[in-house]
């Protein structure tokens, strides 16, 4: 590894093709047979939120990996629709897919409102505009009546889904969350591989010359900001949905952090990364729970082998070994 | 899961009907093992659960019993996914200890959801028998409410009568400010203020400053844990209470007295469920207790001993591991153990168990390290408790 | 009486000391990360994390070897110190040609091995340490009591500050330390071993975050969780003050703690999210930060 390596030198060559190529493709059935065939494999529950974080942290992929923009503050996000997505169903008793549109929007125009602040700064210091203004959306969630503070919101009901097909059953939310998140994964690689994304890509790779080839460079950045948001607010909405309940944990600082260190661990810029990341990091979490204190050491332990030795990330160091970007 | 809950009915009526045959259970310790609360809590609980199964001479009654536990990280999701896995897939009868109100209201939910039964210890919340009670709950060694009619009335009626709140800015501080401060009012007293601070902090110097300013009697430290531990340190340190203001820590577990030492802590009075220096059986329980676990027994984990006690002799007594049958059974039989004596189990799932007013000792008057507490006042369970009429809790309510 | 908002002057002043007392915690916090960042170019998060365990060596300290809390002053960032440069050998010097990114995880991983430890062998209820003899009691300034410790906890960090700020940027040490992160191969050519150089400033600044864990044990509950949240907020102090400045850190640490001071009587609840926004505010009107000058 040349020492003078940085994140934007560990990223492969992308492919610069506009279709999907084919080990793509390949990638994508093999994902889905696996996602169909998980629910009797593994717990239901346990197998959505390995979902639902898979795309949060595929979110927050499209923001680092492809844009190069380090946001600290993705559980604003995260949270602030999971939030929104529990009241709207727990207190206006709105079906799930009303739910989660809303925690999704909400996300949305968040996004845009921090976003259309926050891309002004490069860098680290980016990089703490985002911090600062998630803690200030987390304060906002300690202090307002309608997220229960620390108690967060609880008991919160899954309606039957457009009113019609019962959802009570987690083995049937399963095949919703499915979709959801399937399908955000799916548009996420979509944008990354569009001719935007070779935009972005641009921006991230040489901003003043992008500038000088007359791209509007922060209407990219902003744009890929709150995509970003939007589909990390749509893995916060469908979170609190399998759950029953949105919390404090959700948009804590550090949930921003656990988000970064999926996408790190898995091997930032690559489609799989992100999922494999996120599915080892909540599988520890869940496992691991028995050993008590044990559990944040070897988290440690993992961050530190990884920045140590596997910087490029799980598949990053698979894709070198096969020569092909996955 | 519907067919394995299915299943499991079967079973259990196979088993209703011949008696002789072992009972299976599964009890599952779930709790903070690594944060704020791992002292208080943690692996002692599981300890104390352990040393219920073998007083109860389990295996010599025909029921086999398998303890696990885990980590929640104060994580309401976590909590909830363990919560499921145990009820679903690891065969778990019932969840025990569960501490903060975030975890315990969300583990509640899912013991209700599959028809289990949850023995709450850790949590203060009275909401878990008022307003988000549910059939399945029990919650054993302490609440809110409780907390707030010792310390609150004893303080008041002892001439603190006027108060100032120091108050953690989440729903549990505000829950105790208010179950407080509506004791205080309806004993005479009146409130001059409170301030909420930050959650966690570790400064509260300003606020205190503030309190004293307000010049009220008492400064309820309606906090917990580190904060309070650092609200009390702090005030000794800028002369509060030599200046002749009180202190009333509304929740203090043993293990913050032991960690604040006597020579700070002393005077303070706090209200609490259990102390290991009671009477000889409490005594002879905590020194097996401290044997294994390095230091005497908090209140929560001798309720989780007692919780995981008395379900124990429902389940005998039921002859298997019928869910519901096992939780009317615990609301119809007294409770009775060495650590919180004779009480008895409401309908809506409070144990009601005498509570005691301590005071923490002086230095001269301490023996050791953790003789820390000495009686002021018992407090009888029906006083000690809100009433079930008033907690709201609609199915004790209807019938 | 002349009130302000409502406050009485008195209660107005005591809240400023106050302030500035805890403003002295961020100042020498502060100090340790620009000192690292500006000359290593490592966001150290394990800042926290070293911070706690500066206050545990001075228990261990006292309650192992009984040594007390003057030599533990000293004893306890030479002990830190010294765990801090092994860290530095053995992993951070692989990290100093890379993004920021990296160098922020791997002491975020090395913060939370620590906390981890220290959490399953002490607990997490807190260790009790008591206020040296010479510093306890305290003086009645009239408007507020002021207990010696917090006096003396100013008069500690005004002159741990000032005298790192003025080895850094006036005396012939500091003129290499910073030409060697401007140009390492150039000072090197001079015959100054850079590297060493640059492990014993990382020593230096893991130091401070001890020094003022061991100024923090008397008065704050000393457990394994005492720095976990205090390193973000002390991460804001350094970019509101700018990166790698130093007399901006030592400055905006005092600063922010009085602003905070004031805060915890105006709007109490909003005094743990005022820096925050103070420093998105700071960000997008001077990006360099008040005291720094590149952005």
């Amino acid at each position: 590894m040349s020492s003078t390596e940085t994140p934007k030198a560990a990223l492969p060559a992308m492919t610069h093709t506009v279709g999907m190529p084919t080990h793509h493709k390949i990638i994508f059935v093999g994902l889905f047979a696996v996602l169909l065939i998980l629910p009797f494999m593994v717990y239901p529950v346990f197998a959505m939120k390995l979902m639902c974080f898979a795309l949060f942290a595929c979110a927050f992929n499209l923001l680092l990996g492809f844009g190069g923009l380090l946001s600290f503050g993705h559980a604003a996000y995260f949270g602030m629709a999971s939030y929104v997505c529990a009241h709207a169903a727990k207190v206006w008793g709105l079906t799930p897919e009303l739910a989660i549109l809303l925690g999704t929007l909400t996300a949305a125009v968040l996004g845009l409102a921090i976003g259309s602040l926050a891309i002004r700064r490069q860098g680290i210091y980016f990089a703490m505009v985002t911090l600062a203004f998630a803690q200030m959306v987390y304060f906002f969630a300690l202090q307002a009546k309608f997220t229960g503070g620390e108690d967060g919101i609880q008991s919160v009901p899954r309606q039957d889904l457009f009113g019609l097909i019962p959802m009570r059953d987690d083995t049937s939310f399963y095949f919703v969350v499915l979709a959801i998140t399937f399908g955000g994964i799916l548009f996420i690689y979509r944008i990354t591989h569009s001719p935007f994304g070779q935009v972005l890509k641009s921006i991230r790779e040489n901003e003043p010359r992008a500038v000088s080839l007359g791209y509007h460079v922060n209407r990219y950045k902003l744009m890929v900001f709150v995509l970003s948001a939007t589909f990390a607010g749509l893995a916060g909405a469908t979170k609190s949905q399998v759950f029953h309940l949105a919390s404090l944990t959700d948009v804590h600082w550090t949930m921003s952090g656990e988000v970064v260190l999926m996408t790190l661990l898995g091997g930032m810029g690559t489609v799989l990364g992100p999922i494999v990341g996120a599915v080892i990091v909540v599988t520890m979490q869940n496992y691991l729970a028995y050993l008590g204190a044990w559990v944040t050491v070897i988290q440690g332990c993992i961050f530190v082998i990884g920045v140590l030795l596997f910087r490029e990330g799980i598949i990053g160091v698979l894709q070198k070994l096969i020569k092909k970007s996955l | 899961m519907l067919r394995k809950f299915a299943l499991s009915t079967v079973a259990a009526s196979a088993l209703l009907a011949t008696p002789a045959l072992a009972t299976d259970i599964t009890l599952g310790v779930l709790n903070d093992q690594s944060g704020v609360y791992a002292d208080l809590s943690g692996k002692g609980s599981v300890i104390a659960a352990q040393m219920a199964v073998a007083d109860f001479d389990a295996a010599g009654k025909g029921i086999n019993v398998n303890i696990i536990s885990a980590d929640h990280q104060n994580k309401p999701d976590i909590a909830s996914n363990i919560a499921r896995q145990w009820y679903d897939q690891d065969g778990v009868d019932a969840i025990l200890d569960v501490p903060t109100s975030s975890t315990a209201l969300a583990v509640a939910d899912v013991t209700a959801e599959f028809k289990k039964v949850f023995i709450n210890s850790g949590a203060a919340t009275s909401d878990l028998t008022r307003g988000n009670c549910q059939p399945t709950t029990i919650h054993w060694t302490y609440d809110t409410a409780a907390l707030a009619n010792g310390t609150g009335k004893a303080v008041t009626e002892a001439g603190g009568d006027t108060w100032f709140f120091l108050t953690a800015d989440y729903a549990f501080g505000h829950a105790l400010e208010r179950d407080t401060k509506a004791v205080v009012e309806a004993n005479g007293g009146q409130v001059l203020g409170a301030v909420a601070h930050p959650f966690p902090g570790t400064d509260f110097s300003s606020f205190l400053l503030q309190a004293q300013a307000s010049g009220a009697k008492v400064i309820g430290l309606a906090n917990a844990g580190a904060d309070t531990v650092n609200s009390i340190k702090q005030a000794a340190e800028f002369g509060i209470v030599q200046a002749g203001q009180k202190l009333a820590g509304l929740l203090l577990f043993i293990n913050n007295v032991h960690s604040l030492g006597t020579q700070t802590a002393q005077g303070l009075q706090m209200t609490t469920a259990f102390y290991w220096d009671m009477n000889d059986d409490t005594r002879a329980f905590s020194e097996r207790f401290r044997a294994e676990a390095g230091a005497p027994p908090s209140m929560v984990q001798a309720g989780v001993y007692a919780g995981t006690l008395h379900y124990l002799k429902a389940v005998e007594a039921v002859g298997s591991d019928d869910a519901e049958a096992i939780v009317a059974k615990m609301k119809e039989m007294e409770t009775d153990d060495p650590l919180f004596g004779k009480g008895y189990i409401r309908k809506d799932g409070r144990v009601i168990h005498d509570m005691y007013l301590m005071e923490v000792k002086t230095p001269d008057e301490s023996e050791n390290d953790w003789d820390l507490l000495k009686l002021v006042a018992t407090i009888p369970g029906e006083e000690a408790f809100l009433p079930m009429e008033d907690g709201g809790c609609a199915f004790a309510l209807a019938n | 009486m002349f009130e302000l908002l409502g406050v009485p002057p008195q209660v107005l002043m005591g809240q400023l000391l106050i302030g500035l007392i805890n403003g002295s915690f961020y100042a020498v916090l502060s100090l340790g990360l620009a000192v690292i960042f500006g000359l290593l170019n490592i966001i150290n998060f394990a800042h926290g994390a070293q911070y706690m365990m500066g206050a545990f060596v001075a228990w261990m300290l006292l309650n192992y070897t009984g040594i007390g809390y003057w030599p533990a002053l000293i004893l306890a960032p030479i002990v830190v110190g010294a765990i801090g440069i092994a860290l530095e050998r053995t992993m951070i010097s692989r990290l100093y040609k890379l993004d920021h990114l990296y160098g922020l995880l791997l002491t975020f991983g090395l913060a939370l091995i620590i906390q981890g430890l220290f959490r399953n062998y002490y607990g997490v209820s807190g260790l009790p340490y008591a206020i040296p003899p010479a510093l306890q009691g305290g003086q009645n300034l009239g408007f507020m009591f002021l207990p010696n410790y917090r006096g003396w906890v100013i008069v500690a960090s005004v002159i741990v500050c000032f005298s790192t700020w003025f080895m850094i940027e006036r005396t012939r040490l500091g003129a290499y330390l910073r030409a060697a992160t401007e140009n390492p191969e150039l000072v090197g050519a001079f015959g100054i071993n850079v590297p060493r150089m640059i492990t014993l400033t990382y020593g230096f600044g893991v130091g401070l975050a001890a020094f003022a864990g061991v100024l923090a044990a008397p008065i704050y509950s000393v457990n394994p969780n005492m720095g976990a949240d205090l390193i973000i907020v002390v991460f804001a102090v350094v970019v509101i003050g700018g990166m790698g400045s130093i007399m901006g850190a030592i400055l905006t640490g005092f600063g922010l703690g009085v602003i905070e001071g004031l805060t915890r009587v105006f709007y109490p609840e909003g005094s743990a999210v005022v820096i925050f926004v103070i420093m998105a505010i700071v960000l997008m009107i001077k990006p360099e930060g008040l005291f720094g000058n590149n952005a």
